[in-house]
């Protein structure tokens, strides 16, 4: 059996998104930038594209605009405020289980001459509104919180957030790529000013995603060039969009239950049946489709490899995983010991999942955390 | 990251991995960046190493490195185990990936520690070069104890109570 439990790393491309992609491969492949009927019909695929994510964001259709993915719309939205702002000051407020394009994006900009704060989370990877309430100065010119974590999934408050930023007159950014379409988030509900959305975590394609920018936001821009769309250089990636955009219009609540479901079904075995392991973050504020485990006694990368060999994807935040055989900053900050980083496992479903590839992939841990623990020696510590 | 087939078979199924009960010589390393913990037991009869058997907490290529370790220093005099290398190692597996050659350490130097343990309980002279390695490895055996706080101490009682 083969079952597929990383979808915080990416999805498969849903039918309906490859139907609907595919003829702009070869029948309607203009480009928007063309005056000719090739163009313009780039261009009604484009703008329907841009009007169904706007409504799903709480923005107006001009306020979105499409980029390569997450990564340049996360480094987009710290470089182009930082830079269009700094007038108005230079300080900028995230906090320490960013995905690392945000957290490398603030280093560099530190070295730029800008003023950076790394705001701490409690043991269940939630920021606390006081400590930003604390840290917001009057020179803090943007603030960039993500709203689900990618490896913990745990969902920040962001209208509470969002509300302190504007009563000090901060931007407001957030890195909603894993959060997109399984959380509710509102441009304007929830006081933002910027958002980062993508669609490979979401059934869509891998390369494009967008940056909501709202109306007003100075913002210096990352590509220059033929601004093909508006603020943003780049010959537009028509069939990326079309997909993207088809990807937000399939999902919907059932699909979020069924993740749900087979999510709660997951952990609520896994914690049952595994001895000595531990649900890393919030047990309730966490990403609809996220499990994160932690096993005492066994090593991450070992796991995921043994749940290869049966089939079975996953991905893990232990030392021996990572290049620099680091364990992952966000274990960290969540204050997890160093030996439970160790052996930690992330299992993120999807709709397309089945329960009985769940029930397979619980056999599997049990059997392999065992045999893991046994090696280590370590089954009864 | 890529393993070899070797690598993997090694991993999927290792040789050699357990206890020995009444072990004659029992060593234990660890790498303090990662925090993996490796012990090999030796059975010595007439200076050659008869049997080996290891516990390992660690990535893949501890794994596979720890069985591919036990395998080849089945048969060999304690000083031909000696003289085994990391390099020697990497080799039979057919290749590590660069960030993964440190693992291989680990197994060689478990190994080096069961024979300092075996010729001290013989009370026969150590190496001077073994004698050195032997300050390194227990050094970083107890950095991981201050890292991995009792974890590994439970492990270890554990594992040598068994044996
Ligand atoms: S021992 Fe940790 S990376 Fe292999």
């Amino acid at each position: 059996m083969k079952v597929y439990l990383d979808h915080g790393a990416t999805t498969p491309v849903a039918k309906q998104v490859l139907d609907a992609m595919t003829p702009y491969f070869d029948k309607k492949f203009g480009n928007p930038a063309s005056l000719h009927i090739w163009g313009t019909e780039a261009v009604d695929a484009v703008e329907k594209s841009r009007k169904l994510i706007a409504k799903r964001i709480g923005a107006k259709q001009n306020e979105v605009v499409f980029t390569s993915g997450g990564t340049e719309s996360n480094n987009w939205a710290l470089k182009g405020v930082a830079f269009a702002n700094q007038n108005n000051g230079r300080h900028i407020i995230t906090q320490k289980t960013e995905h690392d394009c945000v957290l490398k994006a603030s280093k560099w900009l530190e070295t730029q001459g800008f003023e950076l704060s790394y705001l701490g989370v409690d043991n269940h990877g939630l920021v606390d509104p006081a400590e930003l309430e604390a840290t917001i100065r009057e020179d803090t010119i943007l603030v960039s919180i993500m709203q689900g974590n990618n490896e913990i999934g745990t969902v920040q408050p962001m209208r509470e957030l969002g509300r302190i930023c504007k009563e000090h007159g901060a931007l407001f950014h957030s890195d909603a790529c894993q959060s997109f379409t399984k959380e509710p988030l509102d441009l304007n509900k929830d006081k933002l000013d910027l958002i980062t959305i993508n669609a490979h975590k979401i059934y869509g394609p891998k390369g494009v995603g967008a940056l909501v920018v709202k109306n007003g936001t100075k913002l210096t821009p990352l590509f220059h060039g033929g601004q093909q769309d508006p603020g943003r250089s780049g010959t537009i990636n028509v069939s990326g969009i079309v997909g993207f955009g088809k990807s937000v219009e399939i999902a919907d609540n059932k699909k979020n239950k069924l993740m749900k479901n087979l999510r709660n079904y997951l952990i609520d075995r896994i914690m049952d049946e595994v001895p000595n392991s531990f649900l890393n973050g919030h047990p309730e504020k966490r990403l609809i489709n996220n499990a994160n485990f932690s096993f005492k006694g066994l090593e991450g990368e070992a796991l995921v490899l043994r749940l290869s060999a049966r089939g079975i994807a996953s991905s893990t935040g232990s030392a021996c995983s990572s290049k620099k055989l680091e364990p992952s900053h966000v274990l960290m900050a969540i204050g997890r010991p160093a030996e439970l980083a160790h052996g930690s496992l992330r299992l993120t479903v999807g709709w397309e999942n089945k329960l009985a590839e769940i029930e397979y992939a619980i056999d599997m841990i049990k059997k392999e955390a065992k045999w893991l623990r046994d090696i280590g020696g370590c089954d009864d510590v | 990251m890529m393993y070899s087939k070797n690598v993997m078979e090694h991993f999927m199924k290792p040789k050699n991995s357990g206890t020995i009960k009444n072990a004659d010589g029992v060593g234990q390393a660890g790498n303090i960046v990662c925090g993996d913990v490796m012990f090999i037991f030796i059975k010595v009869k007439d200076d050659v190493i008869m049997d080996l058997k290891f516990k390992a907490l660690g990535c893949v290529a501890a794994i596979a490195t720890s069985s591919i370790v036990t395998e080849l220093a089945k048969g060999k005099t304690i000083d031909q185990a000696l003289e085994m290398s990391n390099q020697d190692i990497v080799e039979a597996l057919g290749g590590l990936p660069p960030v993964k050659v440190h693992c291989s350490l680990l197994a060689i130097d478990a190994l080096k520690e069961a024979i300092y343990d075996y010729l001290k309980k013989q009370d026969r002279e150590i190496p001077a070069e073994l004698e050195r390695a032997h300050e390194r490895i227990s050094k970083e055996v107890q950095g991981i104890e201050g890292k991995f706080g009792n974890f590994v101490e439970k492990q270890r009682e554990f594992l040598l109570d068994k044996k």
